[in-house]
Order: structure tokens, then sequence, then C-alpha cells
């Protein structure tokens, strides 16, 4: 079978538009369970791509190795920036290099180690909702807990001073850009951020710590085949992943839970329910601007929901569609809490599973569970069409979220 | 079983269907509605399997020497 249609532009929406704020899922999404398995999409640069939409193609495009990210580099691909990706990052690798590369920071991920962070994550929490409660309502729940929880542990984890966060901050922002910034902007902003972890890892070979910046330089020591420009890399893509999603996401469920009050009430009532509402949050916010932003080709012809994906053609996987597809789950679009079976990939699949899933996980249970049990009535401090969104990101995120309470518990 | 050989354990109550290990070694690893299953618990060395058990973020895969049973990876 092949698509009669006529390519439909993409991506969808996040390029500054109004449909990017708030969290709805862009427009074209919707219908999803009509339309065709795999779509012509027409991107601002490079031409024509697949996308994949349903939960088990998404999952083929992102888990199978004839779609290869490594086959990108340095090509003309369908894509939405005017610059051709150059530079070699964990993103954009195949096996089994990626493999190698990764290998060096996945001890320090898995979830047996991220467990044993859970009695720090919980003082970090305590110690800024303290600060918050004592500063009075209203407050900012972005500046007082969303972004410093997580930019604290990931500096913990790598060994990255606190005290430059100002800067790290100001680099990732940019660099995950769509249309907030130029792309030479953006280009510079990547650049900075690789200059400043090679300074700090310069600094760890003269001093080592106990510490993972540390733990990837003596990695490389025993394995000569890995470039110094990937450690870098890696280095720089661990401090800006560490932070950035966990900060905007956590601000996210807040502001989702506090506008689906229903459901809101259901985890007050019932506080053992923390962790199947991070769940099911993470599978129903859509926390990409627009899904799928990183096209693979198809390294040979390859059958997929009724098309032929031709050798070389581009393929975009929407895992955020996915997580809505009503094959997999009931009333996809409704928020439920206690969604009992919930295989969403929110993080990803295959490979490039996101490495700090299970980091993730703990610093929004954490806070989640926190904010839940110790503000009662916490409530939103200004109407909720009123909350600022930040425009032409990569990732949704709110510019402050105005919170208020009247009551307080230890 | 020689020398040669590993045994593959797939723990399903960890498993959290990363697609990890089909990712990295497709030879060996399919996922199913629970999990990742083996598709062969005895395998010729290779060291794909190695890597998958290595990079399961929920440490689900174990791999054992077969003759032996000591423990190949994922090692600390």
């Amino acid at each position: 079978m092949t698509t009669t249609q006529n390519p439909i532009d993409f991506p969808f929406s996040g390029g500054g538009t109004d449909d990017y704020v708030a969290l709805v899922p862009p427009a074209e999404q919707a219908g999803l369970a009509d339309g065709e398995p795999l779509v012509r999409v027409r991107l601002p640069y490079g031409g024509d791509a697949w996308l994949a939409r349903r939960y088990e193609d998404v999952k083929v495009v992102l888990a199978d190795q004839r779609f290869s990210r490594e086959a990108t580099l340095g090509k003309d691909v369908p894509r939405w920036s005017p610059v051709i990706q150059t530079v070699r990052s964990i993103l954009s690798m195949d096996p089994p290099d990626h493999t190698r590369l990764r290998k060096l920071a996945t001890k320090a991920f898995t979830a047996r180690r991220i467990e044993m962070l859970r009695p720090r994550v919980q003082q970090i929490v305590d110690d800024l909702f303290d600060a918050m409660i004592a500063n009075g309502a209203p407050a900012d729940l972005m500046a007082s807990v969303s972004w410093p929880l997580p930019i604290t542990v990931i500096c913990e984890m790598l060994g990255v001073p606190y005290e430059d966060r100002a800067e790290f901050r100001a680099w990732t922002d940019t660099s995950l850009a769509i249309t907030a910034y130029t792309p030479e902007e953006i280009q510079q902003a990547q650049q900075d951020l690789r200059d400043y972890m090679k300074g700090l890892l310069t600094q760890r070979r003269e001093d080592p710590r106990d510490d993972l910046l540390t733990a990837l330089l003596q990695a490389r020591d025993n394995d000569d085949r890995l470039n110094p420009d990937e450690i870098v890399q890696l280095a720089a893509s661990l401090l800006a992943a560490g932070h950035e999603t966990t900060a905007n996401q956590f601000g996210n469920f807040v502001y989702s839970l506090l506008t689906h009050p229903d459901e809101l009430a259901k985890l007050r009532a019932n506080h053992d329910l923390v962790n199947s509402a991070v769940e099911e949050l993470l599978r129903h916010t859509p926390l990409g601007a627009t899904g799928g932003l990183f096209v693979r080709i198809a390294k040979e012809d390859v059958e997929l929901g009724g098309v032929t994906i031709r050798a070389g053609e581009g393929v975009f996987a929407d895992a955020q569609a996915a997580n809505r597809d009503p094959r997999m789950f009931d009333h996809p679009d409704e928020l439920r809490l206690e969604r009992q079976v919930n295989p969403h990939i929110a993080f990803g699949h295959g490979v490039h599973h996101c490495i700090g899933a299970q980091l993730a996980r703990l610093e929004l249970q954490v806070a989640l569970g926190t904010v839940i049990r110790r503000f009662p009535d916490l409530s939103l401090a200004v109407d909720a069409r009123e909350v600022p969104w930040k425009h032409g990101r990569l990732v949704r995120g709110l510019q402050e979220l105005p919170v208020t309470w009247a009551e307080v518990r230890e | 079983m020689s020398d040669s050989q590993w045994r593959l354990e797939v723990d399903r109550h960890l498993c959290i269907s990363s697609g990890m290990c089909v990712g990295i070694a497709p030879d060996h690893f399919e996922l199913e509605g629970d999990g990742s299953h083996a598709l062969a618990d005895v395998v010729d060395q290779d060291e794909a399997v190695v890597d998958a058990a290595e990079s399961c973020p929920v440490e689900a895969i174990k791999v054992f020497s077969a003759a032996s049973n000591e423990l190949v990876a994922p090692t600390d």
C-alpha cells in the first residue's frame, strides 16, 4: 500500500505558535485512531519523511537497528532546523559505538544505584520546601523547587559546581530552543556548554574526585577506543538532560494536577497513588513541544504499518502520540492517576531509552509526594489561563508557576 | 554445555520493557507483553549479550557461564 495523502507539514507545533502553550497535544495528533498508520510529512529543511504515530509502529522505529540515528550525521536529512548536525553525540550514535560510550555512565543510573539516592533527594526536597514556606505564600514553584531540585542532584552526581548553574542553565536553555534563538546562538550555546565541561574534565584530570566526571575519565583511560570529544559531549549531554527535562516536567505535573481537581482529590485522599500518578502524568503530559524530533534513516527497505519505507528515507517516531494510542490505552486523552496498566514510552524505547529515567522517576516521586503531603490545599495563585508558558523550545514548560496555600504540614 | 557457552536469565519482575536489550542484541532477546525474553537460554559467547546485561537500566538480565554458573555480567 502506498499513501495517497499529500505530505502534512511537520513539526506540528512548537515553532512559537499559540498551540504550543499549556499541555495540549498538537491538533494533528487528534484523530490518530482513524488516521493512516504511517503518514508522509514535509519538513522545513531536507524534504519529506515518514511519521510513525501508533504505539506498535513507534516502538519498532525506536528499537529496530534497521533505523539509524548515525546515518543522519552530516547529511541533508529531513529536519526542523536549518543546521546540518555534525557533532557526534550519544543521541546520534548506533550500536556498537553507542553502547560502548553509554556504558560508561549506565552503572551510575541503574535502578539500584538511583534508589540509594532516595534519602538525599528527600532531604533536598524538604529543604527547598522549608525555604519556600519560610518565604510565605504566594511562591513561584519553578524557582523554589522545580529548577533547584534536579540541578542540585545532577551537580552532586557529576561533580559540577552548583554555583555555575546560571551559566549552564542558560546554555542548556538556548541549546534546546527551536525558534526562541537563532541557529547561530543555538550552536554557540552548545559549544559553550561543551567547553565548560571540557574545563571541568581537565580539572578532574589533575584532581580526581569521587564523582561521575572522574569516573568517565578513568573509563576512557581503560578503553583507548573512546574519543576524548565523545566524553566531553557525553558529560555535556548528562548535565543538560539531567536537569532541563525534570525541571520542566515537575512544573507541568503540578499544573496538570491543579487543573484536574478530581484527579488531584484522589491523590490527596490516597498518598500511596504517588508512583502510579507519576507514571500516568509521564504518559499524559506531552513534554516535547512536538513529538518525535529526532529523525532516523532506514538502512534498508522496511515494511511497517502497511507501507514500504525505502532505504535512505527518513522516519520520525512520535512517542507522545503513541502514549495516547487508543489501541494501547483506554480513554487515552484522560488523566487517570489510578491507571493500572501503563506501558508508556515517555522515556523512549530501545537503545536511546532515557539513561536518567530512574533518576527522573525518583525526583518526580519524591517532589510530588512531598508537595501533596505538606500542602493539602495548594492552588494556583493566578487564573490557569494567566500562567506564563515558555515559547519556541523543544520542551514545554512554565516560565513561572505561581502557587499559594493556607495550610502547611510537617 | 561447554566452557564457551553462556546462560541467560531475564527477571521479568524487574523488567520495564525499555527495549535496551532488543536494541543492542536483537539476535538474543525479544519483547513480549510481559517483558523481555531470551530467544535461547544457552548461547555461544557473544559480547552483545554482555552489553545488553550491562546496559539494562534495571539490571534484569544476568549472564552466567553455562559450565561453572559464575556470573559474567553485569558486574560492579
